[in-house]
């Protein structure tokens, strides 16, 4: 008798689930990918370069969109997974719209929102012109223009790490982790556009932890002569020559200290996105205390939710970059074909 | 003469620069943190020195003093805290939490209490 194939479905279109996909079709397994945007790619799509060696996130890119160009792959976009249940020998997806989809098991791949930083207010995002998002410098970076809200260019830029994470105000403790080195690859960015201009990184520790990161925070000083000062800014305000002031204690130095901007970019941090959050309180999934998913094992079960037929991959667990995204996208995959073989 | 002698580089007449960790005073730090158990929490940010209003005009900073409490290097917090005026700006910045004007307050208690030998 011949077996039916086995078929999976992936919540979520971002690098963790298109690469899951992938991974899937190669090994002969059907896949439906559910994105709720216009496009699979998830947050990838709006990055300029990437760190380590700011390498064009187009090639990382054309690599995902070559992945799930398979044919026991189906791409359904503008579709949200609302509710996953396990039924039987099957899970069953609801989908929005009212549809439904069967499956033998299913891959969370639902990402991360970044953080809204006008929950900071005393930053003045939303409220000052010249106050950004690394994702809006990343656009910047995109339109190949690095300028003021008056189109003028900025002399002097100040990164303000840690907006969003590590912050009990709002309610997140972890660390974001991807942004420090963001800011890094930034830094280096804008004073390759700018050459003029000075560029301060604003932090409250330095948090290098991947290949190379380190070397990229050493070749920042080196060669583009990026500054660092140790301290978090407790607020922003703008002056009558309409340049923003920022107050910070340069707690190296071991006294407050006051700076001129005229741009500021705050680096927003990573927390459990919304569309995962309503898919875990339908589905009964677990959340931790920074309200990502929960694994069943935080060292060798991360991929597992605890229900059977049904895993986790990428930033849904935890703030991730893309290399350990795709790795733990992986393992997911292994242990999906483990348990779809076990059956 | 021969004490005169070893002197000659000021050695033994400069006191060390170096904390002391094993022969510092902790009465202080024990006292603050068992009355503000938050204290523990201090990760030395500096936000709460940046907004403090007192802290860009005197010589007073939450940051230092609570990293100086945690060393037992006590001596310099007696004039600087009395200068706090309690107004809790500094508790509107803090990321970890701590009830940084509470820390103040039973700070300048403890400092009070040790000079009177009641700690
Ligand atoms: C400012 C910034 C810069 C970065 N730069 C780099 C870099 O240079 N190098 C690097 O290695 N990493 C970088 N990263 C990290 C990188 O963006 C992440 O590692 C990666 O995007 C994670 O992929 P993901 O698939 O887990 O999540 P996401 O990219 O968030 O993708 C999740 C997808 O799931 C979809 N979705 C969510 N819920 C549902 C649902 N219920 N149903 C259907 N679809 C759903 C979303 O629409 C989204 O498309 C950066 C991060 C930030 C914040
Ligand atoms: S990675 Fe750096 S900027 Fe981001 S939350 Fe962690 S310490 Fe802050
Ligand atoms: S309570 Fe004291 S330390 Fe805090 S901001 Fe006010 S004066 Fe400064
Ligand atoms: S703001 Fe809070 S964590 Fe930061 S130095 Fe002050 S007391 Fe410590």
């Amino acid at each position: 008798m011949k077996e039916k194939r086995k078929h999976v479905i992936v919540a979520g279109g971002g690098v963790a689930g298109m690469e899951a996909a992938g991974s899937l079709a190669e090994m002969g397994i059907r896949v439906t990918l559910v994105e709720k945007g216009e496009d699979p790619g998830g947050h990838l799509l709006q990055w300029h370069a990437l760190f380590p060696g700011r390498r064009p996130a187009e090639e990382v890119r054309k690599y995902l969109r070559k992945r799930i160009a398979h044919e026991n792959i189906n791409v359904i976009t503008r579709t949200t997974v609302e509710k996953i249940r396990h039924h039987g020998h099957e899970v069953i997806a609801d989908l929005s719209g009212g549809k439904q989809e069967r499956a033998d098991a299913v891959i969370v791949a639902t990402g991360f929102d970044l953080f809204d930083a006008h929950r900071k207010e005393e930053y003045g995002y939303g409220i000052y012109d010249n106050v950004i998002t690394s994702a809006d410098l990343e656009d910047m970076f995109n339109r190949k223009k690095v300028a003021r809200a008056d189109g003028s260019p900025p002399s002097r830029i100040g990164f303000i790490h840690c907006v969003g994470s590590r912050d009990e105000k709002v309610n997140n403790n972890h660390c974001s982790k991807v942004c420090c080195v963001t800011a890094v690859k930034q830094a280096i960015e804008v004073r390759k556009l700018l050459p003029e201009s000075e560029v301060f990184c604003f932090y409250m520790d330095m948090r290098m932890f991947g290949p190379y990161y380190e070397e990229l925070y050493r070749e920042s000083q080196e060669v583009h002569n990026v500054n660092y000062i140790r301290g978090k800014v407790s607020e922003a305000s703008v002056n009558i020559n309409n340049r923003l002031v920022i107050k910070v204690e340069d707690t190296l130095a071991g006294r407050p200290l006051k700076m001129e901007l005229d741009l500021m970019v705050l680096m927003v941090g990573m927390e459990m996105s919304k569309p995962g959050t309503r898919l875990a309180e339908a589905s009964g999934l677990n959340t931790g205390i920074n309200r990502f998913l929960e694994s069943a094992d935080h060292h060798y079960g991360s991929n597992l939710s605890g229900v059977a037929g049904i895993f986790y991959a990428g930033t849904c667990t935890a703030p991730m970059n893309i290399t350990d995204t795709i790795s733990h996208s992986r393992a997911a995959v292994e242990e999906t074909v483990r348990y779809l073989g076990g059956r | 003469m021969s004490e005169q002698k070893a002197n000659r580089f000021g050695f033994a007449i400069n006191r060390s620069r170096a904390i002391n960790y094993d022969t510092s005073d902790r009465k202080v730090r024990e006292y603050v943190t068992l009355r503000e158990p938050s204290f523990r929490l201090c990760f030395a940010c500096g936000g709460c020195t940046a907004a403090c209003t007192t802290g860009q005009h005197a010589s007073f900073n939450l940051r230092r003093m609570n990293t100086y409490i945690r060393r037992g290097e006590i001596d310099n917090l007696r004039e600087e805290v009395t200068r706090c005026m309690l107004c809790g700006k500094c508790l509107l910045v803090c990321p970890r939490g701590v009830n940084t004007r509470n820390v103040v307050a039973v700070t300048a208690e403890a400092l009070r209490k040790l000079d009177r030998n009641e700690l």
